[in-house]
């Protein structure tokens, strides 16, 4: 069972290494999306720093809502989805494994490069680490959740926008939360509350998603 | 070992087959015959789970399917219509997977000689192959399965020469007289000679 899981996010890790263009183009979104701001507002550092936490998250959900059409989708065009279906241990093992290959690909890296982007605003660098702390714990809470809408939709027309506005409303507390705690950090009360409400819900939805993504998929399979 | 009782199937408003009844045992092939569209797919589909019919059921050595679920998921190979690879893999890539995916063992060079027995190169990316050598990459499944009691094999023969045709007939024939039982779909009148027919017009 464990091996099966392990398979499928190797194989996605290998597939997004020969495409690793399309990978580089969410990041490069995420990039191009945050530090737009700066540009547009001016460089007034009082009001930068006080909107970088809210603008770094907003160019996180967006950025990790790119890859999540394809997250299912490519697979059921091949019939390896069909495969999963049908593979020898439970479909919510091999969801979570689909998941989480889809945050290391595009979670994990926006944790990484975004105290770069807090630069831009200049955030005072104590913060980089509840900044990137939030967006460890947020992140695998997107595609957890991005999931369940990509299963839902899977083989719909117009599938993609039909994602956006399942998910994105569903991204909401994530995004209070992951935003809240870098504010509180930075007015000095320390972010703890935020992030330990963020680990909940990353918990919760480790839970709970695996089987919802399963239901969903065996719909769309119909 | 496999049965299937009082199936029906109703695609889009289309009666597609009704009360369709039968049973398999060890070492039998069974053809699935008809024009296209006239269900045959979903049939497949409904035998190996992915679609549930809309009465009826399949029992798998006495048991429901739905309630066996990966228990059912390991006694059986599913072809289907989409060949199953990744364009981005290499062939030998896909059924490593393939074979993780149901747990089936793989040591030493059994994956290179099962592609090597169906004529493909192991080391290039699906997406450079032909249509008839995918098909051939996908259809090296066959030859690592032969632990795998029943084989449901959508179209097997499309989009191959008369050389790999013949391969598949060889293994599907082998398959049965192991006591296997495979269970294939075609439109045209190829494929493993001898083998029960159910015919569907919709």
């Amino acid at each position: 069972m464990l091996d099966a899981a392990l398979c499928v996010v190797q194989r996605d890790l290998l597939l997004a290494w020969r495409r690793r263009g399309d990978v580089a183009t969410a990041l490069l979104f995420f990039v191009i999306v945050a530090s737009l701001f700066p540009l547009g507002i001016g460089f007034e550092p009082n009001l930068l720093r006080a909107i970088a936490p809210g603008v770094i998250w907003v160019a996180a959900l967006l950025s990790s809502m790119l890859s999540l059409a394809r997250l299912f989708a490519a697979d059921h065009a091949d019939g390896t989805l069909e495969q999963m279906l049908l593979g020898a241990s439970p479909l919510g093992v091999i969801a979570t494994a689909k998941a989480a290959a889809h945050w290391i690909v595009s979670g994990l890296p926006l944790a990484l490069i975004a105290p770069l982007i807090a630069l831009q605003y200049d955030v005072p660098a104590a913060l980089y680490p509840v900044l990137a702390l939030s967006l460890l714990l947020g992140t695998p809470v997107l595609s957890l959740i991005g999931a369940i809408g990509a299963a839902l939709t899977l083989g719909v027309r117009g599938g993609g926008i039909l994602l956006s506005l399942l998910v994105l409303p569903l991204y909401v507390p994530v995004l209070i939360l992951g935003a809240g705690s870098v504010d509180m950090a930075s007015a000095g009360m320390g972010g703890e509350g935020q992030l330990l409400l963020l680990a909940a819900l990353l918990v919760g939805s480790c839970a709970f998603a695996p089987w919802a993504i399963a239901a969903a998929l065996r719909i769309s399979m119909e | 070992m496999l049965e299937a009782a009082g199936l029906d199937c109703v695609r889009q408003g289309r009666v597609l087959f009704r009360a369709l009844g039968f049973t398999l045992a060890r070492g039998e092939r069974l053809r699935i015959a008809g024009a296209n569209g006239s269900g045959k797919t979903s049939l497949l589909r409904i035998l190996c789970g992915l679609l549930s019919p809309d009465a009826g059921e399949v029992r798998w050595q006495g048991q429901k399917i739905e309630s066996l679920r990966e228990e059912y998921a390991r006694h059986l190979l599913y072809l289907g219509h989409a060949p199953g690879v990744k364009d981005d893999l290499t062939p030998v890539e896909n059924l490593e997977v393939a074979c993780r995916l149901v747990g089936i063992s793989f040591a030493g060079k059994i994956l290179e000689d099962a592609l090597a027995q169906l004529g493909v190169p192991d080391d290039v990316p699906v997406r450079k192959l032909s249509q008839g050598q995918r098909r051939r990459a996908a259809l090296a499944r066959l030859v690592v399965s032969e632990q795998v009691p029943l084989w449901l094999l959508d179209e097997p023969y499309a989009a191959l020469d008369a050389q790999a045709a013949a391969t598949v007939d060889a293994l599907i024939t082998a398959h049965a007289a192991r006591g296997g039982a495979v269970i294939f779909t075609t439109h045209q009148e190829t494929g493993a000679a001898a083998a029960r027919v159910i015919e569907l017009h919709a």
